[in-house]
C-alpha cells in the first residue's frame, strides 16, 4: 500500500513567497520575535549560502547585501497549509495533516487514474507548484519512510517495496529529528544526536546496520524506533483528516494602502490563490467576502491618504471624519459581500466585480490588513438545449449588471416583481436570475398564474415618477381644467374625462389609501394626449399619475 | 477599369480575358493594397434576417414582425400606441423564453401594465435610468444625465450579448435633446447588434437612428374608447376603455420593393389596479 508525502521545506519562507511570489530567486529571510529583538527563524537555500543562519539577530543580518527581510505571518502560514491539504485531497481521499509542513496521503489505487507511481509524484508536485509552494515529493510503501524521503530528498523520489533501507541510506540522521519542535523534544534529539555523533553514526545505514539489542540496552525502545525509521521497516495506521472547506487568504500590509490600484494586485493574487485551490477541489465560488482592516489613525494622523485621494483613491473622506471613530477604534473592519447567482470560478471576473464593488463603496481609510473568504459550491453543469434561445452568459451578465449598476445606481436594476396588493405602484426590484433558476421561476410562474391575454394588446400606461402634482377645476363634480407646475405640457382645458375609478386598501393599517382616478384628453401641440389624473382622498390632493400610450 | 489606380503596373491594365483572369487575380493579390479587398463577384448575399413576432397581429401583418439583429425604430407622439407596441413585443420575446432588457431613459415603465400584456418579468432585466441616479462617494452627483445613462447602458448590454430583444425607451425624452444623440452612436448599436440574433427596438417621439434604421413604424393614436358602466354603478360614469391605433410603415430595408405607405389599426385595452 504506497503513501505519498509531500513536504515544504523551509515553510515559512514558502508561505512568503506563495504570496510575494516576486521574491522566489532572492535570498529571503523570515524574522520573528518582537523589535527590537527580531531573530532569524527560517530562511531560504539561497539566503543560507548567503551565510544566514536560524538564530542570528536582525542586526547581524542587516549587513548581508541582496537579503530580503520579512516578519513572519502566522495567517500566510496558515493559508498555504490549507492549500498543502487541497493540494493533497485532490489525489486521494486519505489524508493525513502530519505537521504544518507535512502532509501524508494514501495513494494506494491510484494507479487507474494518474497513472504509475513516478507520475503521480510528479503530478503532485505539479500541482503544489500550481497553488505556489515548492514541493518535496516521496512516495514509499509506508507513511514515515515516505516522509523521510521527502525531508531528505530534494524533488520527486519514488522508494520501491523492499528498498526502502537501500534508498534511505545516504540520509543524515538528523532527517529523523527534523519534526521536533517543540523545546522539550528538541532538547531530546539534540541527546540522541550527540550520543550518535559520539559514536561516529552520520547516516540512517550506520543506524540501521547497529546491533538491535544493544541499541535497545544503551537508547530503550525509541533508539529502536529510530532504527526501525531508518531501515523502513515501521507499520502504522494513516491517521485521516477531514478539514472543513474552508477557502480563505489573508495579507498583512507592513505599508497600507490607499489606492485601489495596488489594492487590485493584491486582490488578484489572493484570487488566484483561492480559484487555484477551489479548482484543485473542483469547485466553485457562490460567495465571495472582503474584508478589510483599516486604519482610521494613520489616515488622519500623517495626511498621507489626503495626499492620495483622486481617481481610483479608496480613501476619500475629509480628514475630520476619518478622525471620528477615534485612537481607541482606530482599526475598523471594512466588510463587502459578492452574492453571485451561479457558481464562477473566474479570477479576473471576481477581481472586475470586486473593482468597481470598491470603485461604489470606497472603504474611506487606509488599508492595513485584506481578508478574502470564498463560500464553495458545485460547479455549474448545465448543458443547454439545442433549440432552446439564447440567453446571456452569467459570468458576462454579472459583470454587465455590476457595470450598469455603476452608472444608474444598485437599485435601479434588476428584475421587477409586482407585490400582493392592491396598492398602486407596489413592485420591488430584484437581481436578475439566469439559467436554471429563472426557467424554474419562470415554469412555477406559469402553472399559477393566468394573466396574459394573447387576443388583445394592453394600452400602457407611462408613469411620472415621483407623480406631478396638479391644480383641478372642478364643474359638477368632473374635472374640466388643470394645471402642472412641473409639467408645462399638462395644462389647459379638459377635452373629455371618464371615470372616477374609485378604490382604496390598507385602511386597517395607518398607512391607508384611497384614490379617485380619472382619465382626460387634454389638447397638446403634435396631438391629443391621454393622462391618468389621481385624487388622493385623505390628502384631498391632485395629482397626474402617467399618460396612455 | 478607371478606378484602378495610377501605380499599378501596366501588365495587369489590359485586357481582361477569361485566360488571363487567374493570373491577373494572382497579381493583383500580390499588391498589399488590394489584397485585402473582396471582389464583387465573391461578395455574399446578406441573408434576410429572422422576424419574430410584435405580439400584435395587426403590426406583424404590416412590417412582418420585428427582424432580429437589426435597429428598428418606433416613433409618434404621445398616447399614440408606443408603450403599447413596446410591453407587447417584451411580452411575446419573453413567453419565446428570450431575456430581454428594458432602457428606461425616463423611469416610465409601468410593470402593471407589463404584467398585464404578459410580460414573464422574470426574464425581463429592467434599468431605470433618470434623475435618481446613485451618488458618487463624497456627495457628488452622478456625472451623467439620463440619456447618456441609456446610452452607456445600451452599449454595455449589446456589447454583452445573448439578449433576444433590447428595447430603448427615449419616448419622453424632449425632441430637441434626442436629436442631439450623435449618429456614431446609432452606428455603433447597429454594428454590435448585426452579428446577432437581438432584436434592437428604439421608441422615441421623432425618428432619430435615420440611417441606422432597418424598420420605421410611426404611431398615431386615433381616438380613445369609452363605455358606460354597467347597471348599478353610479349613472354618471364612464370609463376609458381603450385605444384606436394606427400604425404606418414608413421605412423598410428589408423589403426589396419600394415601401409604400401602408396602414394597419388595432386596439388596445385598458388595465386597471384594483
Amino acid at each position: 500500500m504506497p503513501f505519498a508525502c509531500i513536504y515544504i521545506p523551509d515553510f515559512p519562507v514558502e508561505a512568503l513567497l506563495r504570496a510575494e511570489p516576486e521574491l522566489r530567486g532572492q535570498s529571503v529571510a523570515v524574522l520573528e520575535g518582537k523589535a527590537p529583538l527580531q531573530k532569524v527563524f527560517a530562511v531560504n537555500e539561497s539566503a543560507h549560502r548567503a551565510g544566514v543562519e536560524l538564530g542570528m539577530t536582525k542586526l547581524q543580518v542587516e549587513a548581508c547585501t541582496g537579503l530580503t527581510l520579512r516578519p513572519r505571518s502566522l495567517l500566510q502560514e496558515e493559508s498555504a497549509h490549507a492549500a498543502l491539504i487541497d493540494c493533497a485531497q485532490s489525489f486521494s481521499p486519505r489524508v493525513e495533516d502530519t505537521a504544518c509542513d507535512t502532509i501524508i496521503l494514501d495513494v494506494a489505487g491510484l494507479e487507474q487514474l494518474f497513472g504509475p507511481v513516478s507520475k503521480l509524484a510528479r503530478d503532485i508536485a505539479q500541482r503544489a507548484s500550481d497553488l505556489g509552494l515548492e514541493a518535496n515529493v516521496a512516495i514509499a510503501p509506508n507513511p514515515d519512510a515516505a516522509v523521510l524521503a521527502a525531508r531528505g530528498f530534494s524533488g520527486v523520489t519514488v522508494i520501491s517495496e523492499g528498498r526502502e533501507a537501500e534508498q534511505l541510506a545516504g540520509l543524515s540522521v538528523q532527517v529523523l529529528f527534523a519534526d521536533k519542535q517543540a523545546p522539550q523534544e528538541k532538547e531530546e534529539a539534540a541527546q540522541f544526536l550527540e550520543t550518535l555523533s559520539r559514536w561516529g553514526i552520520r547516516n540512517l545505514r550506520d543506524l540501521a546496520a547497529l546491533p538491535k539489542v544493544a541499541l535497545s540496552e544503551r537508547l530503550g525502545q525509541r533508539g529502536v524506533h529510530l532504527q526501525q525509521l531508518a531501515r523502513g521497516e515501521t507499520s502504522r495506521t494513516l491517521v485521516p483528516a477531514e478539514p472543513p472547506l474552508i477557502f480563505e487568504e489573508m495579507v498583512e500590509l507592513e505599508n497600507p494602502l490607499v489606492l485601489l490600484e495596488p489594492l487590485a494586485f493584491l486582490l488578484n493574487r489572493l484570487l488566484e490563490q483561492i480559484c487555484a485551490r477551489l479548482s484543485a477541489c473542483a469547485l466553485a465560488i457562490q460567495e465571495l467576502r472582503l474584508e478589510l482592516e483599516l486604519d482610521y489613525a494613520r489616515s488622519g494622523a500623517d495626511g498621507s491618504a489626503d495626499a492620495h485621494v483622486g481617481t481610483g483613491a479608496l480613501v476619500s473622506l475629509p480628514r475630520a471624519k476619518s478622525r471620528g471613530p477615534g485612537r481607541a477604534q482606530a482599526r475598523q473592519i471594512f466588510h463587502r459581500t459578492l452574492r453571485l447567482p451561479v457558481p464562477l470560478l473566474d479570477t479576473k471576473i471576481f477581481l472586475k466585480l470586486l473593482q468597481l464593488d470598491l470603485q461604489a463603496h470606497p472603504p474611506g481609510a487606509p488599508i492595513t490588513k485584506i481578508h478574502l473568504s470564498a463560500e464553495p459550491a458545485r460547479p455549474r453543469a448545465a448543458q443547454n438545449g439545442l433549440f432552446l434561445p439564447p440567453s446571456p452568459e452569467p459570468e458576462k451578465l454579472e459583470l454587465t449588471l455590476s457595470r450598469i449598476a455603476g452608472i444608474v445606481g444598485e437599485n435601479k436594476v434588476g428584475s421587477v416583481e409586482l407585490l400582493d396588493t392592491h396598492r398602486p405602484q407596489a413592485f420591488h426590484m430584484w437581481r436578475l436570475a439566469t439559467g436554471e433558476s429563472q426557467n424554474r421561476r419562470s415554469d412555477k410562474k406559469a402553472k399559477t398564474d393566468s394573466n396574459s391575454n394573447g387576443t388583445c394588446a394592453v394600452t400602457a400606461l407611462r408613469i411620472f415618477r415621483p407623480p406631478a402634482r396638479a391644480t383641478v377645476t372642478l364643474r359638477e363634480g368632473k374635472p374640466v381644467r388643470i394645471t402642472c407646475t412641473k409639467q408645462k405640457e399638462i395644462a389647459g382645458k379638459i377635452l373629455w374625462t371618464a371615470g372616477p375609478w374609485r378604490f382604496s386598501g390598507d385602511w386597517w393599517e395607518q398607512e391607508g389609501w384611497a384614490r379617485d382616478e380619472w382619465d382626460i384628453a387634454l389638447q397638446q401641440e403634435m396631438g391629443i394626449a391621454l393622462y391618468r389624473l389621481v385624487r388622493d382622498s385623505l390628502r384631498g390632493q391632485w395629482f397626474v399619475e402617467g399618460s396612455y400610450d | 477599369m478607371s478606378s484602378l489606380p495610377s501605380h499599378l503596373p501596366m501588365a495587369i491594365t489590359p485586357v481582361w480575358s477569361a485566360k488571363s483572369r487567374p493570373s491577373c487575380e494572382k497579381q493583383l493579390n500580390a499588391i498589399p493594397k488590394l489584397a485585402r479587398v473582396t471582389a464583387a463577384s465573391k461578395l455574399t448575399v446578406r441573408p434576410r434576417p429572422e422576424m419574430v413576432s410584435t405580439g400584435i397581429r395587426e403590426i406583424d401583418l404590416l412590417t412582418g414582425g420585428l427582424p432580429r439583429g437589426c435597429l428598428s425604430e418606433i416613433y409618434g407622439p404621445a398616447s399614440s400606441g408606443r408603450s403599447s407596441l413596446l410591453v407587447a413585443s417584451l411580452a411575446a420575446a419573453t413567453q419565446r423564453k428570450e431575456v430581454c432588457a428594458l432602457v428606461d431613459t425616463t423611469d416610465a415603465f409601468d410593470p402593471l401594465s407589463g404584467a398585464a400584456a404578459g410580460v414573464e418579468f422574470e426574464r425581463l432585466l429592467w434599468i431605470r435610468c433618470g434623475t435618481n441616479s446613485p451618488r458618487r462617494h463624497g456627495g457628488t452627483e452622478n456625472k451623467y444625465g439620463p440619456v447618456e445613462q441609456a446610452l452607456r447602458v445600451s452599449d454595455l448590454l449589446l456589447q454583452s450579448g445573448g439578449f433576444g430583444l433590447v428595447a430603448i425607451d427615449l419616448a419622453d425624452v424632449p425632441v430637441q435633446v434626442v436629436r442631439r444623440i450623435p449618429l456614431t452612436s446609432w452606428f455603433r448599436f447597429q454594428r454590435a447588434v448585426e452579428p446577432t440574433p437581438t432584436v434592437l427596438l428604439v421608441f422615441s417621439q421623432t425618428p432619430c437612428a435615420r440611417t441606422c434604421a432597418s424598420l420605421l413604424l410611426q404611431m398615431r393614436g386615433q381616438m380613445a374608447v369609452v363605455r358606460h358602466r354597467s347597471s348599478g354603478a353610479p349613472t354618471h360614469t364612464e370609463l376609458f376603455e381603450g385605444l384606436q391605433i394606427e400604425g404606418e410603415l414608413m421605412r423598410s430595408r428589408l423589403q426589396r420593393k419600394p415601401v409604400q405607405s401602408v396602414r394597419a389599426a388595432f386596439a388596445t385595452k385598458a388595465v386597471r389596479a384594483g
